[in-house]
């Protein structure tokens, strides 16, 4: 055929094909994985995050957000924003050190990296235009910034150090490490060196001398010079933290007052301390750590004093780092307390009676219980939409009312096109609810279904909180709770009818509930429905675990979802497949063993059906099933007895020879390697025999011609893992009697595929080849109704092909190989529309679906050939890849880590991605002569964005060292 | 393939429950008739009854039927004809063959698996009536359980001689594939020099598998195609589920780990493989007697082979999807069936009494249904012996959807 095709229609659709589909990684939702450092500008009122991936974020405004990567694949340990500048230098660990600007382009600022250094040492911190590197040595380095060219003549030598220090100290090991570096907040020339030992040495930079020395005997953790400069406060590997007063004049420093916070036992160290004035009023004091150690030493907290308040906010996961927010007419009222703890970011309301929590509008941890799927649904209307954000308002009550404190930069990108929701299932059964059409995923509710049934634990949740008079004075913040009470919870599947509001989630132990949108709290009893899909079959015992108990008594539903019904199957397998017509007013469900329908109308079933494979005994294990990790287990450990002996003798032989030891060692590494990882695939046929052939996968309700080409009906289509698709027909009640006349289901049709790969999708076409509308999408007109005149077709997806079957007949019309043909086989599929840029009116309907490899595919409808390919997620990333969504529009999300959506986008018309400017904090004051130091450097960087970018910074350059020399 | 079947209409009649619906079946054209299930002789009777409906006096025939077990079983007595009627259920299916001296083995499956040799495999009972259409007698040219594929080397004369194509055919055989392929390093003559390469290879053949048993594969070879596709580039997964994809019909292309068995005498070809393998046995040796290109001289000889038409013929081999239709069944009487034999879906497993309506005594061979009939022909492609007998049983097929008897 194809020596027929005509070359003009080729490059056309090519043509059109660019502008239907393009691919574009768009912005990453959630909280970093794995952060390691924080750093903030309080002149850009910018936050910038680091991770141990090497990556870099920057955080404004909601909206306002920048992402790098470093080509280095190391940690970032520090985040230091250049004073006044859109700069930002960061430390990886291993030690180099890069800098980045914030450049416009075309009106929108991007994240850029300018500059690289590598150090031979680590550092400690820096300031100002010289970046000052204490290293592990002793030594502190200065380098000039931008362009990170060593000072060499200002470095400050050990050599120097020792000269102006008493003999006593001048100990080799008291000065070495150089743990903090601190500058003179009103002197800029001067310097708190502090070392590891917690000796702390004051330098004079102009002089090139050290002015004094404060000689601590503690292990040093941090240092803070006081906004005045009178005093530095040093705090303890011991949990103690000093102030030492700066007199003029007097050669030796006093220790005000050495101060245990946690005192009397042993405590840990105090990593950062803080000191702040305020306008009227005492100081407030804040620092991490200082716990005893013995009975609080793994509480993760902050302290903070003022007056006579003292909180020790104790925090879910390790303290990474914090910063104050200021505010006020000069920038010194400290309004707002920004946490980075592992797994979250906390903001403290500090001027706020009670120092509540302001509720983040980005960075919020999506794991804070971990996902176990997610669901998005688009375009939500208006009505819906404002139920929902009403519901989780009355949640949310605890929260300050202070607007989000961090606010740089503008948020250009133009307001979302439609409302969306993203839904995630967690493990510990609760379903959250985000707002997904900006840039920002907003948390707008949580719903939890552990109300409906009886917990074996039911929380004390007193416990956590702080008892009158407690000491230390805990407080929990953050909402990271990683721990499940009850795996059964877990949220499997979720589907939502936007227009009638019905909600029905699925979940881990055989639940399927019926949640209906209620404005009002209620008190109501859950109508339990145990649903058996065995169906008879003799010999099989459920090994897995037992069903959860539902609550019998009324229980009190706050406003929002609250559930009516819950089906339970039995046996109680993880729900693999859920559908919801409401329209139909019609639930469908599926296990491992089978699938029903369930009439919530009416409250009963309509169809059961039992897909299990009489040969298959693993569909019975329960997910805790053992009989893989013994056999697992009993492998590795032969294994581990066969190293130890031969490692045994290897010491024997090799006790002398240290060279022949590494060597052996490192061979044996080598072997074990190999052993614990034999690459190797078995080839073998799919039998109908193979386990987990009755798993349901995918089950959908279609208005279309099933019994002949002239009457269309309602219809069921359930696909299995062992390739067979069952369609039943659905007679239903019209609507005057749907509440009492009895609905039926006939079973129709059942195909066999062949290759008995599992069935992944079914989509039936209408006559015009376009999918057909969701349910109730006709009745409120947002959809074109189907066209029945013409040919209905279903489309099969297997995991491994795409196949059309022309309806009623299902004679096969279509299909495309995937497997045989490239080896990916398909893991999530979707439908989607992509309108054309070029016009607005043109679109096409696609098959969207994403492989094993990690690539994206769309394929156009209804004739299922290629249209577009493009790798998205790495292949390793199994986890990432079996959690992509895709919407309506054209667009994805995956997890790529288990605390962040990475948004993709296949559609060249519909694209959510930051679109921010971030100006330079002071006005510009450029004239062509530069102006000393500060003000010369600020304005050049707003002559930054223009493109003579490389001129001027040689011209800072040369300021800079002119101002130096 | 598309097969425009003639929408007849036709008129289901009442079940009598003392005639028995015999639909008879001589070559191509059927007969349909009724039978009363008492009041009927001996077998001449019928014998002469069948010769008369068919015209086809004077010709010696054979009579089998179809037990309820998909079961071809003879008839030449009095005894097995009522035991016949007896069985019909309803319909009782008689197949005439011309009496060609031959005798035929009658064992367990014997419909099946005569319905295999010609093709017709997968076919789930559901579609029974339309059995016998397919079942072209004028086709058989011996008995057809005796004339199967086999696991054999092809494309001998395409390929450079340190190459080998193995088609690894399963027919039916409950023998698994039995291999495992690894990764691997690959030692390539590029013209930059010797240049190493990930490659796959087979780590391991299961005692008493397919690939074991053929002896045309063996530990160590490296695997360059699957069925016709370079894998240069490719994951291990991606090959496994490669070759996972094709396992119905595997051809692999391999570089024998041991070369010296390539150019070796016919005779010591012959030998080597697997008794099973003798029918490739002549192609192999006239081909290794042409003077086939090194492979230093071919820059790429294996996609320039024809392997990939070769499967392109198999294209639709897997299309054999078994479809059920249950829209002529009551759901009550439905039930029952599907819960016992859905629940044990083996295609080839016969469903019983699912037709309660009877076309009326003349019907055409596929009136039953185009999707059966699909599905029916997809299977004849999917069993159908060589690139010869898919083609002819497909025309013959064609034929078939002509022949209007009245």
């Amino acid at each position: 055929m194809k020596r027929f095709r005509r070359h003009g229609t080729e490059s056309q659709r090519d043509r059109l094909k660019q502008e239907l589909f393009q691919f574009t990684k768009t912005v990453e939702h959630g909280f970093p994985h794995q952060p390691s450092a924080l750093g903030y500008s309080s002149s850009l009122q910018l936050m910038a995050i680091g991770t141990r991936s090497g990556a870099i974020k920057l955080y404004g405004a909601p909206g306002v957000e920048f992402m790098g990567l470093h080509d280095e694949n190391a940690a970032v340990t520090q985040v230091f924003f250049m004073p006044h500048q859109v700069e930002l230098v960061t430390l990886l660990d291993d030690n180099s050190l890069h800098m980045w600007t914030l450049r416009s382009h075309k009106g929108l600022s991007e994240l850029l990296e300018i500059g690289r250094f590598l150090l031979t040492g680590p550092p400690g911190c820096s300031g100002g235009e010289l970046l000052l590197l204490g290293t592990e040595g002793g030594h502190v380095f200065i380098v000039e910034v931008p362009g990170f060219r060593e000072l060499e003549e200002m470095n400050i030598s050990l050599d120097q150090i020792t000269s102006c220090v008493p003999d006593d100290y001048v100990g080799r090991r008291n000065l070495e490490h150089v743990e903090a570096l601190q500058e003179n907040p009103i002197n800029s020339n001067q310097v708190a060196i502090g070392y590891g030992r917690g000796l702390m040495v004051i330098w004079d930079l102009n002089h090139r001398c050290a002015i004094r020395h404060i000689p601590a005997t503690q292990q040093l953790e941090s240092m803070w010079w006081t906004e005045n400069g009178s005093c530095i406060l040093s705090s303890h590997s011991d949990g103690s933290y000093c102030c030492w007063t700066l007199r003029t004049g007097d050669k030796k420093e006093e220790e005000e007052k050495s101060n245990i916070p946690y005192g009397h036992f042993p405590c840990k160290a105090i990593n950062k301390i803080v000191q702040l004035p305020t306008a009227g009023g005492p100081p407030f004091l804040l620092f991490s750590g200082g716990m005893p150690r013995a009975s609080y030493g793994d509480r993760h907290c902050i302290t903070v004093i003022y007056s006579k308040t003292q909180v020790a906010f104790d925090f879910t996961s390790r303290i990474i780092d914090f910063f104050v927010i200021r505010d006020g007419p000069h920038h010194t009222e400290p309004s707002a307390l920004v946490v980075l703890v592992e797994e979250e970011l906390v903001v403290i309301d500090l001027q706020t009676e009670g120092w509540p929590v302001i509720q983040t509008p980005y960075l919020v941890p999506l794991h804070s219980s971990a996902i176990t799927c997610s669901y998005h649904v688009s375009a939500i209307p208006l009505k819906l939409w404002e139920r929902i954000i009403a519901a989780g308002v009355v949640q949310n009550t605890q929260y300050s009312k202070k607007l989000w404190p961090i606010t740089g930069g503008q948020n250009l990108a133009p307001d979302p096109p439609q409302r969306d929701l993203l839904l995630t299932g967690h493990e510990d059964g609760t379903v959250r609810f985000w707002d997904a059409s900006g840039v920002c995923l907003y948390p707008l509710y949580k719903l939890s279904t552990a109300a409906v049934f009886n917990a074996d634990a039911d929380l004390n949740d007193n416990m956590s909180q702080s008892a009158e008079g407690e000491w230390p004075p805990f407080r929990k913040v953050g909402c990271f709770d990683p721990y499940s009470d009850d795996p059964r919870l877990g949220i499997q599947k979720i589907h939502l009818c936007k227009y009638s509001g019905y909600l029905t989630v699925a979940g881990t132990a055989g639940q399927i509930l019926m949640l209906e949108l209620n404005d009002e709290a209620a008190e109501q009893t859950v109508e339990a429905k145990v649903v058996d899909l065995l169906q008879g079959q003799e010999g099989f015992r459920w090994k897995g675990h037992t069903q959860l108990d539902v609550r019998e008594e009324p229980v009190l539903f706050p406003p929002g979802f609250q559930p009516f019904t819950v089906v339970q199957c039995q046996p109680p397998a993880v729900v693999t497949a859920l559908n919801l017509h409401s329209e139909w007013k019609l639930v469908a469900f599926g296990t491992s063993h089978g699938f029903g329908v369930y009439d919530y109308l009416q409250k009963n079933t309509v169809l059961v059906k039992c897909t299990l494979n009489p040969s298959d005994q693993l569909a019975m294990e329960g997910p805790l099933s053992r009989v893989k990790s013994i056999k697992k287990s009993l492998r590795q450990s032969f294994r581990r007895i066969r190293r130890s002996r031969v490692s045994l003798r290897k010491h024997h032989i090799s006790n002398t020879n240290k060279v022949i030891q590494e060597a052996n060692a490192r061979l044996e590494a080598e072997l074990a390697e190999m052993e614990l990882a034999p690459v190797q695939r078995k080839i073998e046929a799919r039998s109908s025999d193979d386990s987990f052939t009755g798993l349901v996968r995918i089950l959908c309700f279609a208005d279309t011609f099933l019994s002949d080409s002239s009457h269309n009906t309602p219809s069921l289509w359930a696909g299995t893992n062992g390739g067979t698709v069952f369609a039943y027909i659905l007679y239903i009640p019209p609507v005057e009697h749907r509440a009492d006349e009895a609905l039926t289901a006939q079973p129709a049709k059942e195909i066999q595929l062949m290759h008995r790969a599992p069935v992944v999708g079914i989509v039936v076409l209408d006559g015009h080849g376009a999918p057909l509308p969701e349910p109730l999408e006709t009745a409120h007109d947002l959809a074109r109704s189907p066209d029945l005149l013409g040919s209905h077709h279903v489309l099969v997806i297997s995991e491994e092909q795409f196949k059309v079957f022309t309806l009623p007949k299902l004679s096969s019309k279509m299909k495309l190989k995937l497997t045989a043909v490239d080896g990916s086989r398909v893991r999530r599929v979707g439908v989607a529309w992509f309108g054309s840029s070029r016009t607005e009116d043109y679109g096409e309907s696609g098959l969207v679906f994403l492989t094993n490899q990690g690539d994206v595919h769309v394929l156009s409808l209804p004739h299922i050939k290629m249209q577009i390919r493009y790798p998205c997620i790495r292949r390793e990333d199994v986890s990432g890849i079996a959690s992509c969504v895709f919407t309506k529009q054209g667009q994805g999300f995956y997890l790529m880590s288990p605390s962040e959506f990475e948004r993709f986008s296949l559609s060249t018309r519909y694209l959510v991605e930051p679109r921010c400017l971030v100006e330079a904090p002071l006005p510009p004051v450029f004239s062509n002569q530069h102006q000393p130091k500060l003000e010369g450097a600020s304005s050049a960087l707003r002559y930054m964005l223009s493109p003579y970018f490389p001129f001027f910074l040689q011209e800072i350059q040369k300021s800079l060292e002119g101002d130096q020399t | 393939m598309s097969r425009q079947s003639q929408q007849q209409h036709r008129t289901p009649i009442r079940h009598i429950d003392n005639t028995v619906e015999v639909k008879s079946k001589f070559e191509a054209e059927y007969r349909r008739f009724g039978l009363k299930r008492n009041g009927f002789g001996g077998f001449q009777e019928f014998y002469h009854l069948l010769q008369n409906i068919h015209h086809i006096h004077g010709v010696e025939v054979l009579l089998e039927y179809a037990d309820i077990h998909g079961d071809l079983l003879p008839i030449n007595n009095d005894e097995n004809f009522h035991k016949a009627v007896s069985s019909a259920n309803p319909v009782l299916r008689i197949i005439i063959t011309k009496k060609e001296g031959d005798s035929v083995v009658y064992t367990t499956n014997s419909l099946q698996r005569r319905r295999k040799g010609l093709g017709l495999t997968g076919l789930r009972p559901a579609g029974s009536g339309s059995i016998h259409s397919k079942n072209k007698s004028g086709l058989m040219i011996g008995p057809p359980q005796d004339f199967r594929q086999i696991s054999s080397i092809i494309d001998v004369d395409i390929l450079p001689e340190s190459y080998r194509r193995v088609r690894l055919h399963k027919y039916g055989s409950k023998k698994p594939l039995g291999f495992y392929i690894r990764d691997g390093v690959s030692v390539r003559v590029t013209p930059q020099g010797v240049e190493k390469v990930p490659g796959v290879f087979i780590s391991r053949l299961v005692r008493g598998g397919l690939a074991e048993s053929t002896g045309l594969l063996a530990v160590n070879d490296e695997i360059l195609e699957v069925n016709g596709i370079d894998l240069t580039g490719k994951s291990l997964d991606q090959v496994t589920d490669m070759m996972v994809a094709n396992s119905h019909n595997l051809i692999v292309t391999v570089k024998p780990a041991n070369q010296r068995n390539n150019v070796a005498p016919r005779g010591s070809k012959n030998s080597m493989g697997h008794s099973g393998s003798v029918g490739s046995g002549g192609s192999i040796g006239s081909a290794l007697s042409h003077d086939s290109p090194s492979p230093a001289s071919q820059s790429n000889p294996i996609t320039a082979s024809s392997s990939i038409a070769e499967g392109d013929s198999y294209e639709e081999d897997d299309d054999g999807d078994v479809i059920l239709e249950n829209d002529c069944l009551s759901p009550n009487k439905y039930y029952p069936v599907t819960n016992s034999n859905s629940s044990t879906l083996n295609r080839d497993s016969p469903h019983k009494g699912q037709h309660s309506a009877i076309p009326q005594s003349v019907s055409m061979p596929n009136s039953l249904g185009t999707s059966l009939s699909h599905s029916s022909t997809m299977m004849s492609h999917h069993n159908g012996g060589s690139t010869h007998s898919v083609s002819s049983s497909q025309e013959s097929m064609k034929e078939d959807g002509n022949v209007i008897t009245l």
